[in-house]
């Protein structure tokens, strides 16, 4: 059923964040440190452990796959509700900071990216991503 | 036209996957016919948001774009926080494990460039700009690291509110400019495959500006560079009011 994707999908992300508030805390900061990145470790074994049992039939991954098909549109509604006039507002300084900030990270990033190994396109394989 | 407006309102959640479902349309057309491809779909998608974002400001005087106009409201709930984190989430279904353990160590060094450097360059434009004192300098360059990193570290070294504003400014626009330029600049970077798009995550801050931009490079690639971008809020918020406010300090005094 396409619900148990779903549901295995919100149980990750409802536990992920829990372990996120509670390591925010652990290390006294007024954040959640990482719980989106845990509940997508959460998931991935889930996904992992699931399938070795041969508990994961197609439905199943449905259920997680339309959620991850919505994820441009659900950016695009994020886009849309950004408060771009505070933004503007700023001025100098912060349209200075932030110019220059993104272009040292670009750099750094265009200079690790240029110094590491090179990769197959294996990772291109095997996902059912809708292309857009 | 006023029953119209009833239904809309009263099914907003529904007329947003509508009226992004009909920006995604046209976006792909304009892509296709106006750029022969060259700007992908999902960016001037992205591109039309934002300008959408900046009207609804401008029109209601409110802090959520388009969401603040009643008849969009749908809008907030799609693309709020729990909505994105879940699709976020959704993406690592279609992650490849060994690609992603293979640039661990890599993508946690570009999590603490990620952080250092903006910060260093936020607080120096500051320290150009006039705003000398240690707490100022902190305030901003937190904001240049994310726009949550900035006033969670205002609020804890005592910024006043309108410095905390220009500090969610300065996060603003770096998220802004990185969703607008990283299918622009993908190729300068080297966006093409995980290793490289973690390298991203941790380089450019903020979820948002993060998955936005890969989202409009290459959609395949969003897993990796999330899983290491979500970290970056939490370790900016460590280091701002801490290591970075007390380096500061050591320096200006």
């Amino acid at each position: 059923m396409i619900i148990y994707g779903t549901a295995i999908l919100a149980i990750c992300h409802l536990l992920g964040v829990y372990i996120g508030d509670v390591l925010g805390q652990l290390i006294g900061v007024k954040a959640n440190v990482g719980g989106v990145g845990i509940a997508m470790l959460l998931l991935i074994s889930a996904r992992t452990a699931l399938q070795r049992r041969g508990w994961m039939p197609a439905r199943t991954e449905d259920g997680v796959g339309f959620w991850a098909a919505l994820y441009i549109p659900v950016v695009v509604a994020m886009a849309a509700q950004q408060n771009v006039v505070a933004a503007l507002k700023g001025g100098p300084v912060a349209v200075i900071s932030a110019i220059t900030a993104v272009i040292a990270c670009a750099c750094v990033i265009a200079l690790i990216n240029r110094t590491g190994p090179k990769q197959d396109d294996a990772w291109k394989s095997g996902t059912s991503v809708d292309t857009l | 036209m006023e029953m119209i407006e009833h239904a809309l309102r009263a099914n907003s959640l529904v007329a947003a996957f509508a009226f992004v479902g009909i920006i995604m349309w046209i976006s792909v057309y304009l892509s296709r016919w106006l750029t022969f491809g060259r700007i992908h779909g999902s960016a001037i998608a992205i591109a039309i948001g934002l300008a959408l974002a900046y009207w609804g400001g401008i029109k209601t005087g409110g802090s959520k774009g388009l969401a603040d106009i009643k008849l969009f409201g749908g809008i907030g709930l799609m693309g709020g926080a729990m909505m994105r984190d879940f699709a976020i989430v959704a993406t690592a279904f279609e992650v490849h494990v060994d690609e992603a353990k293979k640039a661990g160590l890599i993508g946690v060094i570009s999590l603490f460039l990620g952080t250092i450097i903006p910060f260093i360059i936020g607080a120096s434009v500051a320290w150009i700009m006039g705003y000398r004192d240690a707490v100022s300098m902190t305030t901003i360059g937190a904001g240049a690291v994310t726009y949550i990193v900035g006033p969670v570290t205002g609020a804890a070294i005592g910024a006043s509110s309108d410095l905390m504003a220009l500090s969610i400014g300065t996060g603003l626009i770096k998220a802004i400019i990185v969703m607008v330029f990283t299918p622009l600049a993908a190729g300068f970077m080297g966006l093409n495959n995980p290793r490289s798009a973690m390298v991203f995550g941790g380089l450019a801050g903020t979820v948002s500006g993060v998955s936005a931009g890969l989202a409009a490079t290459d959609r395949r690639l969003v897993p990796y560079g999330a899983l290491i971008a979500t970290f970056h809020t939490g370790l900016g918020c460590l280091m701002g009011p801490s290591v970075l406010f007390l380096a500061t300090k050591a320096l200006v005094g």
